[in-house]
């Protein structure tokens, strides 16, 4: 019988380098899953709230509507909200991704529409009389102009995604979170550790992306400062 | 529609109401949990919020905090917690896991609110002699307790909703049910389960909806 390795694996240590390169494609799988996921998730998310929120604007009577649903939706508990999606999506990474676009329709609509209404009507007004039809309007001029307003939502609504992700370890595609519930369940230190600081740094790494990609299309806010 | 039928049919089953399982129980457990976790956050984070505020510094410390707030996962602390010695101590994980979450919300909106009181008025105040005690106490908690009260409104729907993850980790709480569904295999169960949370919840912010509609009737009637 040989005896254990004394390493920090065998001690369990919180900061265990050995975890790091023993596991490293765990954990790549893990955040490749966690980045898939999120991704997935916030795209989606855009691509249904912005129509929803270019219809609020454009119809008043549909604001009140559409704001109050998306509302209701970001109060059910996120646990809640994959259980109540279970019976459509079954066990899969589409029920976590539903569930995590459900839950940025609230922050993207309300920032896309209070975008879309600080467009000043003058600006409109000028629009029109250059002779732009309501679509080019819409596309060239009222929406580069709620691109500010729309990021600061979008941002938010992309890192409570990367911390949402985690949950979705109950169904078993929660990226890294899977590994802290089975480090959990192990009583694995350096496993938990691992996978909640790369969380954080995902986020604070997308925040990040997302400032400066905001930096880069919108060149008109940079004013003459620069 | 089968699985909400027969959730339909798991919720109107009195035995499921009843026991140390039951919904009653898991509701008081989580009633307690998020009433005690909101009192302790509310604690740490409005006297702090409220001196910056009146003080105009630490603008940049509320906004970062509240950022950070978000992006750290609820379960990953949770269950940090529970590694740590910490996490012999029953409920200790979860309440502090909790209260890690509520502050950042109730700090915002607290700071922002007594940022927000007009600056007129507070120079009015101190020019006709107040202290910086009763301008606080008597002018900028005033004007600021809508702002604050959002907060606590806002902190108290998500820990409602937070607490649920508590079961993730083995805690008690509504989310019990629905990770006993899932290990069950029973949908209509899990189904049951979050309508309660989600029930809760909304019922929580309707009490908050109620009370601030109420409060400047009550807070008139008293003059």
């Amino acid at each position: 019988m040989t005896a254990p390795p004394d390493d920090c694996l065998a001690r369990n240590e919180w900061i265990c380098g050995a975890y790091l390169s023993t596991r490293r494609q765990i954990l790549l799988d893990a955040v490749v899953q966690h980045l898939q996921l999120t991704v997935v998730a916030v795209l989606l998310g855009l691509v249904v709230a912005v129509p929803l929120a270019v219809l609020a604007r454009r119809w008043g009577w549909a604001a009140g509507p559409v704001l109050a649903v998306t509302t209701v939706l970001y109060t059910v508990p996120s646990l809640a909200m994959f259980s109540l999606l279970l019976p459509v999506y079954g066990l899969s990474a589409a029920l976590v991704v539903a569930g995590l676009v459900l839950y940025s329709l609230t922050l993207l609509v309300r920032n896309v529409l209070a975008g879309l209404r600080a467009v000043p009507e003058e600006t409109r007004q000028a629009a029109r009389g250059l002779g732009y039809g309501p679509v080019r309007l819409l596309l060239t001029v009222e929406l580069p102009l709620a691109v500010p307003a729309a990021m600061a939502g979008l941002r938010i609504a992309t890192v409570s995604a990367v911390s949402l992700v985690t949950v979705g370890a109950i169904v078993g595609f929660g990226g890294l979170g899977n590994l802290i519930y089975a480090g959990m369940n192990t009583y694995f230190k350096a496993q938990v550790l691992t996978a909640s600081v790369l969380c954080v740094v995902i986020a604070v790494a997308a925040d990040l992306l997302l400032l400066g990609l905001q930096w880069l299309i919108t060149p008109w806010t940079r004013g003459s400062r620069g | 529609m089968n699985t909400l039928a027969e959730a339909w049919h798991w919720l109107t089953d009195p035995a499921h109401w009843t026991g140390d399982d039951g919904v009653w129980h898991r509701l008081a457990q989580h009633l307690v949990l998020t009433a005690v976790c909101l009192v302790v956050s509310c604690l740490i984070a409005l006297p702090v919020a409220l001196v910056l505020g009146h003080l105009g510094k630490g603008g940049a410390l509320a906004v970062n905090i509240s950022n950070v707030g978000r992006a750290v996962p609820t379960f990953a602390v949770l269950v940090l917690l529970l590694l740590t010695p910490l996490g012999r101590y029953g409920e200790g994980p979860t309440v502090v896991a909790l209260v890690l979450f509520a502050v950042p919300p109730l700090l915002t909106n607290a700071y922002v609110g007594m940022r927000e009181v007009d600056r007129s008025v507070v120079r009015a105040a101190r020019g006709m002699g107040m202290t910086g005690r009763q301008t606080l106490f008597r002018v900028e908690l005033p004007l600021a307790l809508p702002m604050v009260m959002n907060g606590v409104r806002i902190a108290a729907v998500q820990l409602v909703a937070t607490a649920t993850i508590a079961a993730l980790a083995g805690g008690g709480g509504l989310g019990r049910i629905i990770t006993a569904g899932f290990n069950l295999a029973s949908t209509p169960q899990v189904v049951a389960g979050a309508v309660l949370v989600a029930g809760f919840a909304l019922i929580v912010e309707g009490i908050f909806e109620t009370a601030e509609r109420l409060a400047p009737r009550l807070a008139r009637g008293r003059r």
